[in-house]
């Protein structure tokens, strides 16, 4: 396919990784501004204990953080997914 | 074998595996100078990333403030972190497949305009320049701690090896070294860790330790966070897992440092010398699984030198000190004054000295039977102890009477800290100079070789800069303008990366406007009141480390406005937008 006519495909692929994108962030945005921050109180009171510390004191000191890590290798798998389906994925690295 | 012995051998082997990676990675091109060849792989980068990301403060300094403010200094450790998911998802891989050398170079072609490029040769230099300075200062305090030689001495060792493998290797050299220094840090930092999460906790990994229980002694086990929270309330402090900054606060602080991370110059360059966008995203989870592992440790380490040094110091006779205390007293980061005349230390909320931003004034060497003397105006609450926070990580391993090896070994991370930092920091603002600026606005018909001999001319006059600043540091100045760093990447470099990659509709009017907008709204708040205001009446209680998240805001704004009032950009940035959003073909990078 010529490169500067942006086709179907391209449009298709980019609406798609838009949607992957929003996905990933909204995530993102839940586990530490949410329950890291916002909800903390709540979680702190209500939710289950994560080992010794409380729910949200733990997901603003570690549990966001494993959250982040998760996260990008979920993207890393839908997104090289994605650009296998649309024809531009890569081989080699 | 003494201390001293081990810690020669420990920083000169470090050193001697820096050189000698520098020599055998020299640069030739421009194209192993700004990005190594585009040839790194992706866990390679990884490492060298989250060396390159991990500075002296967050090394030295990091762990001790989340021991001094419990909760509250999630913000760090989640903004830190946090960034790395916008900066996979939404800058690197479309920056990687632009294929050229420099960020700025990016919003100069999209928003077809040097004045664009000014603009961001300017930020950037400011925002490395405010960063290397507090770098090259870590480097002169460990060495002054280490040897007792001067700072200077220190600061000019550290500022001749910096230059001697970022200067000449470019960023091969670097990469290479920075791995190297990744290395020595993961062990520096985890080792101690693992032995005093043993001591206090049982539990061999520090990770788990933090949400273990307390075992030390002969009590029945308790949750370590709660014996802290025990400990404290009986200090008058508050809890630790309570926080005392606001939610609105905590809120923009936090979303300030992921942005800004995001828009930092010197970690997206990091992801230009990867082969392609398939391998951007790889590396991105290597980065973030390299610092995670030091990011989940700091909490745990914070944790435990909080409770170790309560537990040891409160209610204890001075004569009957641990050795550690005499000895960090003796470097002047410690103190105590028998307020009561009891000749026992009491440690309680609230500070030592009347003034609490005042650090000791020692008068002589510590006496054999008492303490140093101090001529310091006292406070007149309770506490008679005094301590620097960063000695939580460098005394970390004495508290735990771990052998001189583990010492010399953490002196070693925190050298590799600061000069991995550097070195990154360094790269960005010689090719500011060669690249952005020479090459790219001044005499575009520069050769190859010319334009790696200006970069190497300008890291040497930046190094000189940044070396005169570390020796002489302006008053307080260097931590004040962490805020600065951040705040400026928030509000000018994130922002208008983000527009010029998801509109098409967004043109050069717009994204000057709006990064000057930005910009000026955020310098301006941080400079009232960190330099100009004597009080902290905050706007709706957002504190200066959290208006680049407001000035964020405004940018986003002003740009989308003002491009709505004025034409769209030309067809061929509308094609090329285009084309930076499918990942094929990313090649090599290139400036043609």
């Amino acid at each position: 396919m010529p490169m500067n006519e942006p086709s179907n495909n391209a449009t298709d692929y980019w609406s798609k990784s838009l949607n992957i994108t929003g996905l990933i962030l909204g995530i993102w945005a839940f586990v530490s501004l949410g329950c890291g921050i916002l909800f903390r109180d709540v979680l702190d009171a209500s939710a289950p204990n994560i080992g010794g510390a409380p729910f949200g004191f733990w997901m603003a000191q570690q549990g966001a953080i494993i959250c982040f890590l998760l996260l990008l290798v979920a993207y890393m798998i839908l997104m090289n997914r994605l650009d296998k389906s649309h024809g531009y994925g890569e081989e080699d690295e | 074998m003494t201390q001293d012995l081990w810690n020669f051998l420990f920083i000169g082997a470090s050193f001697a595996l820096y050189i000698g990676i520098a020599l055998k990675s020299r640069a030739g091109t421009t194209k192993d100078y700004y990005v190594a060849g585009s040839g790194v792989s992706p866990f390679a980068n990884g490492m060298a990333t989250a060396a390159d990301w991990m500075s002296a403060a967050t090394f030295i300094s990091m762990a001790g403030g989340i021991a001094a403010s419990g909760y509250d200094a999630s913000r760090f450790l989640m903004g830190w972190t946090g960034g790395f998911v916008l900066l996979t998802t939404l800058v690197v891989p479309y920056l990687r497949k632009f294929n050229k050398f420099t960020v700025t170079d990016f919003l100069g072609d999209r928003f077809y305009s040097n004045v664009a490029r000014a603009v961001c040769v300017v930020c950037a230099i400011f925002i490395c320049m405010t960063y290397i300075m507090g770098q090259m200062r870590g480097v002169g305090l460990v060495f002054s701690r280490l040897f007792d030689i001067e700072i200077w001495a220190g600061v000019l060792i550290g500022a001749a090896i910096v230059f001697f493998y970022a200067g000449l290797g470019g960023m091969k050299g670097i990469t290479y070294t920075q791995v190297a220094q990744y290395c020595v840090m993961v062990f520096a930092y985890t080792i101690p860790a693992v032995f005093i999460s043993m001591l206090l906790t049982g539990n061999v990994i520090p990770q788990l330790g933090l949400i273990g229980d307390f075992t030390k002694g002969d009590a029945a086990p308790v949750p370590l966070l709660t014996k802290l929270n025990e400990l404290n309330e009986s200090l008058g402090f508050s809890r630790y897992t309570d926080g005392s900054i606001s939610k609105l606060d905590m809120f923009c602080i936090t979303a300030a440092l992921m942005c800004g991370t995001a828009g930092l110059p010197h970690v997206i360059v990091r992801f230009f010398t990867v082969k392609s966008v398939k391998a951007v995203r790889h590396s991105a989870c290597w980065t973030l699984a390299c610092i995670a592992i030091i990011y989940l440790t700091a909490p745990a380490i914070g944790a435990f030198a909080r409770t170790n040094l309560m537990s040891e110091i409160h209610e204890t006779r001075y004569s009957e000190t641990p050795d550690w205390f005499t000895n960090w007293e003796d470097r002047g980061l410690i103190a105590w004054v028998d307020k009561n005349g009891d000749g026992v230390m009491q440690h309680s909320a609230g500070s030592l000295f009347a003034d609490p931003t005042k650090k000791p004034m020692f008068v002589g060497a510590r006496p054999e039977d008492g303490p140093r003397e101090i001529t310091n105006e006292l406070s007149n609450n309770q506490n008679e102890v005094y301590y620097d926070k960063d000695i939580l990580v460098m005394a970390n391993p004495e508290m735990a009477g771990l052998s001189p090896w583990v010492i010399a070994l953490v002196m070693a991370g925190c050298v590799a800290a600061a000069l991995s930092t550097a070195a990154g920091l360094l790269l960005v603002l010689s090719t500011s100079i060669s690249h952005d600026l020479m090459k790219k606005i001044v005499s575009p018909n520069m050769s190859d070789a010319q334009e790696v001999m200006w970069a190497r001319i300008a890291s040497f006059v930046f190094l000189c800069v940044a070396a005169y600043f570390g020796i002489n540091p302006p008053s307080d100045f260097v931590a004040k303008t962490v805020a600065f760093a951040f705040g400026l990447a928030a509000s000018s470099f994130f922002p208008t990366i983000l527009m010029g990659i998801f509109s098409k509709r967004v043109n050069k009017q717009g994204a000057i406007a709006g990064m000057v907008c930005g910009i000026a709204l955020t310098l301006s708040y941080i400079i009232y009141f960190q330099f100009i205001a004597d009080h902290n009446n905050y706007v709706f209680g957002i504190s200066p480390e959290g208006i680049g998240f407001v000035g964020m805001l405004v940018n986003f704004g002003v740009t989308t406005l003002v491009s709505r009032l004025t034409p769209p950009p030309p067809q061929e940035i509308v094609d090329m937008v285009d084309e930076i959003r499918i990942p094929r073909n990313a090649g090599v990078a290139t400036h043609e």
